[in-house]
């Protein structure tokens, strides 16, 4: 029971984190139709920014207010790159078939993944230590123990997700980014600027796989230039299972990535935990092509 | 019907193949691996290409084919060929070829495995689940300690020469070209062009596109057989997601649906990579750039032949 419950609390840490990222793979997929491979890497720019936030101010203790310092700070170096990303190989591709602009991103994971490996140009192949973000500790429950750590990944992770509900469904900007998905040619005759909301969507998506990369991090203290590519193709299959385009959707497909696979690094099959995203995506595709919560759409000719 | 022409062709390159490979040992042995590891990427371009060119299927999996392939004829050489018939002549010139084909046939079989299910899904799906099954193939790999595991399979005998390796080329080439050319093969294009109007002409469209995908498996596993019978090692982790991407850059590098285009994107992206290969790690780096100017100048491709039938969109 208490490794049960252990797990439990692992796996909704791990499936946060999921979340977060996932999220920003189903904004992106609303207003634009089309996944953005690049997302995994600002993940990974993510934790290498905090980890030079870490390094730069060098805290004596880590505090709880310089955690939140670098973690706002990372969220918006990571938008800024979102925005980057978007302006620089995206935005002249609009209209272009969905496989080109699909190449195009692979093309963009590509080269932020190589550049970051780069020993000149980057942060060069071998993994870095991540200092701690928090100051931790291990609460005792009985025979449960918690690390704060692992409670502050869930924490914060409903906190921005509060906040992005906010700015979805509560702001005009939000509105509009609704509008754009819903139909990109009808918004752009009620007035609303595409090209901005895109960016916006990017940012914000960005924003959040920033966060995700310095909590992923704080969990897991190692990091390196592939670490985003495995996390990212995990979320994305997280994005499909709760239903792409659907923002609830993508944070319960994720907390259920994260238990399932937890779940099953404990048993003896652990060594495929890796496929085991991959099946669950399969499967996915082939009952229920929609996901969880999204809703299918009749292809009309 | 396949005009005679191709098929003399087809001979003709053969019989170069065998009489060049005749004198390969004079060859400078690494102009000869340059050759010969472009030749292996014909095979995998062209393959691909009858894929994602041809029939407009975007797959990102064909390392996990070629991985197949590569281990099932790596294991009948190794392993059961010299157990049934002990070490003789015969190995290089008869179970090596069958070893070949029969890897391509396993890698055939996972192919229509794959693509039963995951062809009814389009564009950046298939693109995710083809990912996918590559991922799981790799993983299946490493954890089958029969084929050696994560340690790789060591002990391979390296019978590819530059015969077996443009022969193959040529034969996939041939394959790929005549299947296209046919009555049959028209089908291809029409569901890559425009899939409603195929199925509204009474082409099932499913049915063209898990024959691209097994033809295009079958090669790409006859392919992996080459590799591991060219470097006498095999390592899961050298099938992974950037290999897939490799031959996915000759085909658009090519012009998707070309196929001297492919052809020749194939042999100058494997010159590219030794020209190289004093950079070192900026390969990829250069790969990425290439791959994101191509797409923003000219997605449809370096080469541009004059087309005939066909109008890109």
């Amino acid at each position: 029971m208490t490794e049960f419950l252990q797990q439990l609390l692992n796996g909704i840490s791990l499936g946060a984190i999921y979340a977060l990222i996932a999220l920003g793979y189903t904004m992106v997929y609303g207003v634009l139709r089309f996944i953005n491979f690049a997302h995994s890497d600002v993940f990974m720019i993510g934790s290498y920014v905090g980890w030079f936030a870490l390094q730069r101010f060098q805290f004596q203790q880590p505090s709880f207010l310089g955690g939140i310092t670098v973690l706002t700070l990372d969220m918006a170096v990571c938008a800024l790159l979102g925005v980057l990303i978007e302006k620089l190989a995206y935005k002249p591709l609009r209209n272009r078939s969905t496989l080109t602009v699909l190449i195009t991103a692979i093309g963009v994971s590509l080269l932020i993944q190589n550049l970051a490996q780069n020993q000149k140009f980057g942060f060069g192949p071998n993994p870095k230590a991540f200092p701690p973000l928090f100051p931790s500790k291990q609460l005792q429950f009985g025979d449960l123990t918690l690390s704060t750590n692992q409670l502050a990944v869930p924490i914060v992770t409903l906190g921005l997700l509060a906040i992005l509900y906010w700015i979805v469904h509560c702001t005009r900007t939000g509105t509009a980014m609704r509008a754009l998905s819903f139909n990109a040619t009808a918004a752009s005759l009620v007035g609303i600027n595409n090209d901005r909301i895109i960016s916006f969507t990017f940012a914000l998506g960005s924003s959040l796989a920033g966060a995700g990369g310095v909590l992923y991090a704080m969990n897991y203290p190692s990091i390196d230039p592939l670490m985003g590519t495995m996390p990212g193709l995990k979320a994305f299959v997280a994005a499909v299972l709760g239903g792409i385009g659907n923002l609830p959707g993508a944070a319960l497909g994720g907390v259920l990535i994260g238990l399932v696979e937890t779940f099953v690094s404990g048993t003896r099959l652990s060594t495929f935990r890796d496929a085991i995203a991959f099946a669950i995506l399969i499967a996915i595709l082939l009952f229920r092509p929609a996901g969880l919560l999204g809703k299918l759409k009749v292809e009309k000719v | 019907m396949v005009p005679p022409k191709s098929q003399r062709l087809l001979i003709a390159t053969l019989a170069i193949a065998a009489l060049i490979s005749a004198f390969s040992g004079r060859i400078d042995a690494y102009l000869l691996d340059v050759a010969l590891g472009a030749g292996i990427s014909i095979v995998l371009a062209s393959s691909l290409n009858l894929i994602n060119g041809f029939t407009g299927q975007f797959s990102l999996g064909h390392a996990g084919f070629m991985a197949v392939g590569a281990y099932a004829s790596a294991m009948l050489t190794t392993t059961l060929a010299p157990k049934l018939m002990g070490q003789t002549e015969l190995l290089q010139w008869v179970v090596f070829p069958l070893s070949l084909v029969a890897g391509g046939l396993l890698s055939a079989l996972v192919g229509v495995a794959v693509g039963a299910p995951s062809l009814r899904l389009k564009g950046d799906y298939l693109a995710i689940v083809t990912l996918g099954f590559g991922e799981i193939i790799k993983v299946i790999l490493q954890n089958l300690d029969a084929v050696g595991g994560a340690r790789g399979l060591t002990g391979i005998h390296t019978h590819t020469s530059l015969f077996w390796v443009f022969g193959s080329a040529a034969v996939t080439v041939y394959v790929v070209w005549s299947l296209l050319n046919s009555t049959f093969g028209r089908g291809f294009v029409a569901v890559a062009d425009d899939e409603v109007a195929a199925e509204a002409m009474g082409l099932n469209s499913t049915h063209y596109k898990i024959t691209a995908f097994v033809v295009g498996s079958f090669f790409a596993g006859v392919a992996g057989g080459l590799y591991a019978h060219l470097k006498g090692y095999l390592n899961p982790s050298g099938f992974s997601f950037d290999k897939s991407i490799e031959i996915v850059v000759m085909v658009i590098l090519g012009g998707m649906g070309r196929h001297s285009g492919v052809i020749v994107a194939a042999v100058l992206l494997t010159a590219l990579t030794e020209v190289l290969r004093s950079f070192g790690n900026y390969r990829m780096i250069v790969y990425s750039v290439l791959l994101i100017i191509l797409m923003l100048t000219r997605p449809q491709g370096l080469f541009i032949w004059p087309l005939k039938k066909r109008k890109s969109t």
